[in-house]
């Protein structure tokens, strides 16, 4: 029998038609809907007079526009529309919708996973570039266009040629205090910011089966930062785990027949992939990045670099832009630049684990002086959850701000942003100009690296940070 | 969406490696709930400067590439997020083709699936292009059809693309209406995986 990858496994079973010259015809498990990217497709049905064909297999929520302090108070005109239109679409085309009532709202990303709507083996869309977070799960997700949501809307299929098979490889185990966030900035700085164009990545090796699913999803969701079409982990027992009771989640006999099936899926012994690269977790310090795109990163240990040290000229160029946007000089110490504003949130980091291991740094801390730090749970489950932890009395007593579920200040199309000039250490995904708002300065780092920069003031090796305070 | 077989344009030229969305059209113009009028907004924040007059150092705002209705961009064009509303500003304000080294995926195929045609060429060709339109008006032909580009001073490329896109371009279908043929395929895979 012919060794397969889960990637090839998934897409067989989802090719509907495929014809000599085309791309296949596959079709769609899942498709995740959200209040920006779908007004278009849904007045595209309106004037062409079609259904959604499997409302059953669409499910909406509302999140880029949400205001996180009080989220029944939009004063965005514009953005209040875009949220209503979203829920009269929902109405008019029987289409389930946690709306901002619901205690199922949050960030599409992360309520797909906890309401176990995201399973292995399924095919998952959503308008949206970081829908690879599903991919955690042994699903192959991936991110559409408005069309495309349009045609899935009302065929539940998508045109798509077969991308490259790429095996991104995490040797050995994790030093104590590098974290997932840490893992995945470390190989888009190793390999660049599109050496995933055109290709799947699966992710392998003993880092990556050693983490929980709420790390591995912080992994895949960065997947597309590294210009993969999707990023994905076979499935296994800690993925069966969390799945097991989940309102979407199959029960009883169902699940362990399902479960039966998931096994399947796992990539051969011995499957082969068209590229294959590796880095050694070992190597790996926690993560900070400097420039204007995620590549643009360095440990903590490191300094910004020098342009003119780049021989390629292109290249060149776009170091010597990004330090000039972000008002950093090469040679300049990470550790010694300051921050202004600290944002932990986001589909990456905005999970239990992610709010834990943040807490655990404030813990009996203040926030430097001039600092304003927010914390965003990515879900309203989740927000009760930390809350019932005691996990916003920590921050609160801190000096954190401690809001409401949504995308927040990850690209700011809500109220929350960072004034122009100044800089934020953020748990985010990406650090382009302008994301975090007009002139905004972003660093990417982990959420305990974005809790122990909001202490300090300045970037700072949590691992040396928290024993040294512990003593 | 009208068919293009022949496109004959003024190019404009933008030497940045790793353009993303988010700089094509950034996050506050995608509250609209329209498909048009985005062309006003296109790099906004690089396009004008914060009292709202021109940039003059910006790529766009030279005068010669005014009417500029061809893009010639660098590598990994239009990465970041998934927004469609990044080819519907670059409609709008006038580009019918784009051509870089490498495009990201999603905007690859959300340029196809609006009637854009994105032309992957190699770098030195890219390169080549990039210099002749920084110098002043300069004119392409691009030939869909025929797959190649072409310029009145000797310049000629030959490009690749999906036949299944290239006949979706040439005609201007509407890429829905195809697939619903395919409806009896669809249901009968819905009934066999019922089982």
């Amino acid at each position: 029998m012919t060794k397969k990858t889960i990637i090839e496994k998934i897409w067989e079973k989802h090719t509907v038609a495929s014809e000599p010259g085309k791309p296949s015809l596959l079709y769609i498990d899942l498709h995740m809907v959200h209040e920006v990217t779908s007004p278009q497709a849904f007045e595209g049905l309106r004037l062409k007079g079609r259904k959604v064909r499997r409302p059953e297999l669409t499910f909406a929520t509302m999140d880029h526009n949400v205001p996180t302090v009080d989220r029944y108070v939009i004063k965005d005109e514009i953005a209040k529309k875009q949220m209503d239109t979203l829920s009269d679409n929902c109405r008019q085309f029987g289409v389930k919708v946690a709306d901002l009532n619901s205690p199922d709202s949050g960030i599409v990303h992360v309520i797909g996973p906890e309401l176990g709507l995201t399973q292995p083996g399924k095919t998952i869309v959503c308008g949206d570039s970081h829908t690879s977070t599903h991919g955690a799960f042994g699903a192959l997700a991936f991110g559409i266009g408005t069309s495309e949501v349009e045609h899935v809307l009302s065929t539940q299929t998508l045109w798509q040629s077969k991308p490259k098979t790429l095996k991104v490889h995490v040797k050995g185990d994790l030093p104590l205090g590098v974290t997932a966030k840490d893992v995945i900035l470390a190989i888009i700085a190793k390999f660049g910011v599109n050496f995933g164009t055109g290709s799947i990545i699966e992710f392998t090796g003993e880092a990556i089966r050693n983490m929980t699913m709420e790390e591995r999803m912080t992994v895949c969701n960065m997947s597309i930062e590294a210009g993969a079409k999707a990023g994905l982990i076979s499935p296994d027992e800690t993925t069966f785990e969390y799945l097991r009771g989940r309102q979407y989640a199959p029960e009883g006999e169902e699940f362990e027949k399902a479960v039966e099936q998931w096994s399947a899926l796992a990539t051969d012994e011995g499957a082969t992939y068209d590229r294959t690269v590796e880095i050694e977790a070992s190597e790996i310090e926690p993560q900070v990045t400097w420039g204007t795109n995620p590549s643009q990163g360095i440990g903590i240990n490191g300094v910004v670099p020098n342009p003119n040290d780049c021989e390629n000229a292109a290249d060149k160029i776009a170091i010597e832009q990004a330090l000039d946007y972000m008002g950093l000089t090469p040679g300049t110490s990470i550790s010694d630049v300051e921050v202004q504003h600290v944002f932990i949130g986001s589909c990456t980091n905005s999970r239990m684990s992610d709010l834990r291991a943040a807490a655990q740094v404030a813990k009996g801390r203040k926030v430097a002086p001039g600092v304003r730090a927010m914390v965003v749970p990515g879900s309203q489950k989740i927000k009760l959850q930390a809350e019932a932890e005691g996990l916003d009395q920590v921050f609160l007593e801190a000096g954190f701000e401690w809001r409401e579920s949504g995308c927040s200040m990850c690209l700011s199309m809500n109220p929350d942003f960072v004034p122009e000039g100044e800089r934020c250490a953020s748990t985010s995904n990406r650090n382009f100009e302008g994301r975090q708002g007009k002139g905004a300065r972003t660093h990417l780092v982990s959420p305990a690296m974005a809790a122990a920069a909001a202490v300090k003031g300045k970037f700072t090796d949590v691992r040396i940070f928290n024993e040294a305070t512990v003593k | 969406m009208a068919g293009m077989v022949v496109h004959k344009g003024n190019v404009a030229a933008m030497n940045r490696v790793n353009v993303d969305t988010d700089q094509i059209i950034p996050k506050q113009f995608l509250k609209r709930i329209e498909r048009t009028g985005f062309g006003q907004f296109l790099f906004f924040d690089w396009r004008f400067n914060a009292d709202g007059t021109d940039n003059e150092k910006f790529e766009l705002n030279q005068p010669h590439n005014n009417n500029a209705s061809i893009l010639v961009a660098n590598q990994n064009f239009g990465c970041g997020s998934s927004r469609e509303h990044a080819p519907w500003a670059l409609q709008d304000y006038g580009f019918q083709v784009i051509i870089a080294p490498n495009f990201a995926d999603i905007f690859y195929n959300n340029c196809v699936k609006n009637g854009i045609l994105a032309i992957q060429l190699p770098e030195e060709k890219v390169n080549e292009l990039l210099e002749k339109a920084d110098e002043g008006v300069y004119e392409l032909t691009v030939d869909l059809k025929q797959q190649n580009i072409s310029d009145d001073q000797g310049f000629t490329a030959e490009f690749t693309i999906d036949p299944y896109w290239k006949e979706m371009l040439l005609n201007g279908w509407d890429e829905v209406s195809v697939t619903l043929k395919y409806e009896e395929a669809i249901t009968n895979f819905e009934k066999q995986r019922a089982l």
